[in-house]
């Protein structure tokens, strides 16, 4: 079976058992909705049904309502698209790279992190689809012979590749995400107990049955499609970053734009995966699935991946400095010193300064400070595209058509539009569907989850962890750090087996030969009471003491884990054993 | 010929795959387990052959490589050959540096939706399937082996029991199957 380190921070608190994965998950699901849910969900159907009325006014009445002009012909929408694409690129990112890489914290965000993903890939085609004008002849796209000569589309166009890219993006990411929630209806539909459920999760979950082949079979189509998924995030974002590339434009016509752009989405992508995911684990009571640690990984990601956009722009500015041509130069000039400088400098603090804090331990691992970076970054990301392709457009060759965007009424209403409908999406997806993927959470457990981790040589051949049949508390986690939750709290029974366990182990000593534990550096006098409570008293006790003994310890005082193995308790006590005797 | 089919519960994957391990070195033929997450190693231990559904990707890959390229260089080269800016397209090989991304995607449409579909084809999972897991608690936190009483003629019922008690089951149940 697969070892973790022991130093590694568990990746499931509590001591939780199989059945209680299950229950955490599919609570939720199989409950009535909470009046927040409905709440919420009536916000963002009121918000979402606007945008498609500004959509349908659109069609109605033409591309015209936009605050497009003869200068500006790209500006709102597609930023938006690229804004959207670039999140719904955290989700495939989190399940095939990091599956590729076997990083197990995925497990509890990848599931919703994909469904994100493909919400949000659909806001995105919907840009393009509207920005055609004629939504009805949308299929021009395809190569499909027609009535007008056989004039196909043009292949060698960027525009062509993002119509292939997105849409085997979406599909292949929708397929993946139903592959794996395949296992996990079925979960649900043997739980459900009343038949309108019942019947809807059969249908889902297509009579998946658990056999050892199937599973066999899963597991290398995930591989698989994870290998598949891998370039293929990569190729979307690198050929929406054609769209620009390639023109002739002075800001847009450089060769860092592929990288440049993936990073971005990366970043962005995270960034609203902590949005929703600081939300979801609260309201969903998944603490112990997605806590302090799986945060600050993924803000390791947005440090990292920021860092790179951040090296980008400040590359662009040298290059268009250093490459002599003045259009570029002044391109950048004007990004910065423009009409539009509070755009480009809002969009420098946002995604170059606010990442970098998450250098710093505390602010990585703060939940609040967290959520608020999520959204700077997250408006940060969005200010970048307007600026790449507004301020680049507005000022062209031609000073006597020089131009400024302004977006209409109907260009913010179809943006709130998309984030109210995502928000539907999203909810429902959050009410409807298991939320964590149950059995990849499952087979985790016993190498990352927090009572096997503590008590690692015992549970081999024994089919009960430590303390499976004890209810423990809820452990309220919110805003403290993992080592504080891992007290949980023991029963007095198993307090004093342990206690028992572990003297008869190191031997028993008395009160009265007592030693001062004090001496030994880690222990202070609270600790020295907890020791000669359990029954701990002399230097010869402690110097007995093994690995085994420490977890056992841990287990105990439920103090600094790993504390006594890293002070190095027992040589300590030799130590002062020898002195006492000299 | 009816059967009689055995069905032994666990409620841990290690004790199953030890016991597994111990009935099949007794000469115990496992016909099936069903389990709630993948459970590494039974395969082997069972008998289960590794898929081969990771070489139909690759030749559903290959397909639309295929595809891809025959598609693009009768619509680009033969058909219309498209004169943008000056520059012609004479030749596919001389073209191929912007085929590439389309023909990139298109392969990985074709290998994911291949596999996908032939993955549901083969593991029996469609829309509208019944389930065929024996206990509805293996999809939560139980184990269950199968053995088919044909598969194991040189055991009896009660020496087959005796074996699965040993192996640390917590429950049993048997089921005549025609």
């Amino acid at each position: 079976m697969h070892k973790e380190a022991a130093i590694r921070e568990p990746l499931i608190l509590g001591h939780k058992t199989y059945h209680d994965i299950t229950e955490d998950v599919c609570r939720p699901i199989e409950d009535k909705a909470p009046k927040t849910w409905y709440i919420l969900f009536a916000i963002a159907l009121i918000i979402g049904l606007y945008g498609v009325g500004c959509i349908l006014y659109l069609l109605g009445t033409g591309v015209g309502v936009w605050g497009l002009n003869k200068t500006i012909g790209w500006a709102w929408d597609i930023t938006n698209f690229v804004w959207w694409v670039g999140i719904g690129h955290a989700g495939t990112l989190i399940s095939a790279v990091l599956l590729l890489f076997r990083q197990k914290w995925r497990m509890a965000i990848n599931r919703s992190a994909e469904a994100m993903t493909i919400f949000a890939v659909f806001m995105a085609g919907m840009f393009p689809l509207i920005h055609m004008g004629r939504l009805w002849l949308g299929y021009w796209v395809l190569p499909l012979p027609n009535q007008f000569g056989s004039l196909w589309v043009n292949f060698n166009s960027p525009l062509l590749w993002d119509v292939f890219a997105i849409s085997t993006y979406l599909s292949v990411g929708l397929v993946f995400w139903y592959i794996g929630l395949i296992p996990d209806f079925a979960t649900i539909r043997d739980r459900a107990k009343k038949p309108v459920p019942k019947k809807m999760y059969t249908m889902l979950a297509f009579g998946w049955s658990g056999k050892a082949k199937q599973w066999n079979r899963f597991e290398l189509v995930s591989l698989v499609l994870a290998g598949l998924a891998t370039p293929l995030v990569f190729s979307v974002h690198s050929i929406v970053s054609f769209d620009f590339a390639t023109s002739v434009i002075p800001g847009w016509h450089t060769t860092i734009f592929p990288p440049y752009f993936v990073a971005g989405a990366v970043f962005s992508g995270f960034a609203m995966v902590q949005t929703l995911m600081l939300i979801m684990r609260k309201a969903m009571g998944l603490e112990a699935y997605i806590h302090t640690k799986h945060v600050e990984y993924m803000n390791i990601v947005i440090m990292v991946t920021g860092s790179i956009v951040g090296t980008a722009y400040i590359t662009e500015l040298f290059i268009s400095w250093y490459s002599g041509v003045e259009y570029e130069g002044y391109a950048f000039m004007n990004r910065a010193t423009g009409p539009y400088w509070w755009a480009y400098w809002s969009m420098m603090t946002c995604n170059v300064v606010s990442p970098q804090l998450m250098w710093f331990k505390k602010l990585r691992r703060s939940l609040v400070f967290t959520f608020i970076i999520s959204i700077v970054v997250n408006i940060g990301m969005w200010f970048e595209r307007y600026v790449i392709i507004v301020t680049s457009l507005h000022r062209d060759y031609l000073p006597s058509s020089w131009s400024m965007h302004y977006p209409s009424a109907i260009d913010i209403g179809v943006y709130l539009g998309t984030i109210g409908l995502f928000f539907v999406f999203f909810l429902l997806f959050a009410r409807f569907f298991p939320v964590l993927a149950l059995n990849e959470v499952k087979t985790i457990l016993k190498s990352s989850g927090e009572s096997y981790k503590n008590a690692p040589d015992t549970h081999h051949h024994d089919p009960t962890p430590d303390a499976p049949a004890v209810e423990s508390p809820k452990v309220d986690m919110t805003k403290e750090s993992a080592k504080k939750e891992s007290k949980v709290k023991l029963s007095e029974e198993e307090i004093k087996e342990k206690a028992s366990a572990l003297i008869s182990k190191i031997g028993a000593g008395s009160a009265d030969s007592k030693d001062d534990l004090k001496v030994i550096s880690g222990v202070g006098p609270v600790l020295e009471g907890k020791l000669n409570e359990i029954g701990i008293f002399t230097y010869v006790q402690v110097s007995k003491m093994t690995k085994e003994e420490y977890d056992l310890l841990d287990q105990l005082t439920g103090s600094f884990p790993g504390r006594a193995e890293r002070d190095d308790w027992a040589g300590q006590a030799k130590e002062l054993m020898n002195k006492s005797n000299s | 010929m009816a059967d009689k089919v055995i069905y032994a519960m666990y409620d841990d994957d290690d004790v199953l795959k030890d016991g597994a391990k111990k009935l099949v070195s007794k000469g115990v033929k496992v016909a099936e387990v069903f389990s709630p997450f993948p459970i590494h190693g039974i395969d082997p231990i069972i008998g289960v052959k590794n898929t081969r559904l990771g070489i139909m990707a690759f030749l559903y890959g290959l397909t639309g490589l295929t595809l891809a390229t025959i598609g693009m260089r009768y619509f680009m080269i033969v058909d219309w050959p498209m004169n943008i800016g000056g520059k012609p397209n004479f030749s596919y090989m001389e073209n191929i540096l912007s085929f590439i991304p389309i023909t990139f995607e298109f392969t990985v449409l074709c290998a994911a939706h291949g596999m996908a579909v032939t993955y549901l084809l083969v593991n029996k999972t469609l829309p509208g399937m019944p389930a065929q897991n024996p206990d509805p608690r293996t999809t939560d936190d139980k184990f269950v082996m199968e053995f088919r009483m044909s598969e194991n003629s040189s055991f009896s019922e009660n020496e087959l029991e005796e074996m699965l008690k040993e192996t640390g089951m917590i429950e049993m149940d048997q089921k005549e199957v025609h």
